[in-house]
């Protein structure tokens, strides 16, 4: 077996393991399984896209690559503005949509639905600006450079991996240590009580959809950069961030991003073991043992 | 000094069919009242709805001398109102110390510290173990933690749901051991209670709820007749009152 897999794994679990951060906090707090998720990642990766269109119209510099990597300095700083972005549609969708279900009362099971039809909405209405043609943050060529034991990575690849444990610490450090973490946690346990401890349960879920949001759109970026940037690229990585919230365990920030680890190292293992055609049957062959063996995951708790 | 007083209170889960039906009454400052009444009397229901857990149909609410009728539980929170729910009233997958580091965010930064270790020298089956997951408490220590968390705030009216439900003889006396410590350092204290004998021995002053109308408001003394509480719970004494 070609030890590259592993490395390949890890790329791909990143990305599926930021996008399932959102997802796994999203279900524990608001507690609904919101299939727009996927979508943002692909707007993310998108009004990046659009964001450094405009930096590079009004500095061109910004687009030349910085050694190693294959971009410059105007992917980062468009980013920025590409989270902000995507936080500004989330919390508009929550406004608009979730927000006022969520106040009549509706059953978990009507959001879920009303998601389904918000994330049709998103997509088409990105196939519908920006075509379903695939689009490139950058088109200059790396070569990946050998690690060792027969493994080999892009300088991109080895940003996005590093880039991806740095954000998941200090994630994971918020919500452990800091005061917002701690009233995240209890809104997740019970919202009714947050309140009378005196948490404002509204500002919590707006905290929420922000990291969300954010983690979402960097996860996208981080697709768009390694492979390419098309409208169904969130869509198509649902049942993987799925399988990943659902195998770390609802509510934990480090089950989701071991989760999307072992998911991504599971595909590119099938890949070489049972072929490339069966790579995304492997997340929902995991997401049913889960489910049938340890339907809390590897971190969650079970119900009381 | 009114410390509580409601005014006409309507409430419940659906404006047809409104649990508490014009229920009016003022708790001073200082004041330890207990309110007692048949199961499905609405007493749950009221205190619910005077913490912002329930919606308010009609009448009103004062904090003293703002009108708070309906506002959001966490705002009545901010504004002195402490609340112990009956069940699942502490976060079983926070630790001791985070239950009261939550409740202490409403206070200025200084005063965060002292406060919480004040509660600490209060109960101190907590702080032999502040680190450990509440969930871990037994039933008594978790309607401790309960009450320490709502005192941390020093709110002006303390509001406790059936504090002594689901708990042994032993551990009823323990918690209505705290209630009497904490009702003699002045805090205005409404106890929703079933243990009616627990109840008595802790306020000076009942008011009963029967069918979500108020049945009594008096001292306590004339309770002790288990024969008069029984005639109240029954409805018999309240429809003296109507005529």
């Amino acid at each position: 077996m070609n030890p590259q897999a592993i490395i390949d794994g890890l790329i791909a679990g990143s990305t599926i393991g930021l996008g399932a951060i959102g997802l796994t906090l999203t279900y524990s707090i608001l507690r609904f399984a919101n299939f727009t998720h996927g979508d943002f990642l692909a707007w993310g990766a998108y009004l990046t896209l659009t964001v450094a269109g405009v930096l590079g119209g009004l500095a061109a510099g910004l687009g030349a690559p910085v050694y190693p990597f294959s971009f410059g300095w105007g992917l980062p700083l468009a980013m920025l503005g590409g989270v902000a972005l995507t936080v500004a549609l989330t919390l508009g969708l929550d406004r608009v949509l979730f927000g006022k279900l969520r106040a009549r009362g509706a059953d978990a099971i009507i959001i879920v639905m009303a998601s389904f039809g918000a994330s049709m909405a998103l997509r088409s209405l990105l196939e519908f600006i920006f075509t379903a043609k695939p689009v490139y943050f950058t088109k200059a060529l790396q070569i990946a450079k050998p690690l060792g034991l027969g493994m080999r990575a892009t300088p991109d690849q080895l940003l996005v991996i590093g880039l991806t444990a740095l954000l998941v610490l200090a994630l994971h450090l918020l919500v452990t240590y800091s005061a917002t973490g701690r009233a995240m946690r209890a809104v997740s346990e019970d919202p009714g009580l947050a309140g009378v401890y005196g948490i404002d349960v509204a500002k919590v879920v707006r905290v929420t959809w922000i990291i969300g949001a954010g983690m979402a759109c960097i996860a996208g970026v981080m697709a768009g950069l390694l492979v390419q940037i098309r409208p169904y690229m969130g869509f198509d990585l649902l049942l993987p961030l799925f399988s990943a919230a659902i195998l770390g365990g609802i509510g934990s920030i480090p089950g989701a991003m071991l989760g999307g680890l072992i998911i991504g190292l599971s595909e590119a293992f099938a890949v070489q073991i049972i072929g490339a055609e069966w790579r995304a049957a492997i997340s929902f062959v995991i997401l049913v043992i889960v489910l049938m063996l340890r339907p809390q995951g590897l971190f969650g708790q079970k119900e009381a | 000094m009114t410390a509580l007083s409601l005014s006409q209170l309507q409430a419940g889960y659906d404006p047809d069919l409104p649990i508490v039906k014009g229920v009016s009454f003022t708790v001073k400052k200082g004041e330890a009242v207990c309110i007692l009444g048949p199961n499905g009397a609405g007493k749950s229901t009221m205190i619910k709805a005077i913490a912002g857990l329930v919606p308010c149909f009609g009448g009103q609410v004062r904090l003293g001398e703002t009108d708070v009728t309906g506002l959001p539980s966490h705002l009545l929170a901010r504004n002195g109102m402490g609340f112990v729910p009956q069940t699942e009233n502490i976060f079983t997958r926070l630790s001791i110390i985070e239950n009261l580091q939550i409740a202490a965010q409403l206070l200025p930064k200084h005063e965060r510290p002292g406060r919480i270790e004040a509660m600490l020298d209060m109960f101190p089956d907590l702080a032999a173990r502040p680190r450990e997951l509440a969930g871990a408490l037994s039933g008594g220590q978790r309607q401790m933690l309960a009450a320490a968390r709502a005192l941390l705030t020093e709110p002006e009216v303390l509001m406790l749901d059936e504090p002594s439900a689901g708990l042994s003889p032993k551990l009823v006396g323990q918690v209505f051991e705290t209630l009497r410590r904490i009702s003699e350092t002045g805090v205005t204290l409404v106890l929703v209670e079933q243990n009616v004998r627990a109840a008595l021995t802790l306020t000076e002053r009942a008011l009963v709820l029967v069918d979500g109308k108020l049945a009594h408001d008096g001292p306590t003394d004339v309770l002790h007749d288990g024969k008069f509480l029984g005639e109240l719970f029954l409805g018999h004494r309240a429809a003296e009152a109507g005529q």
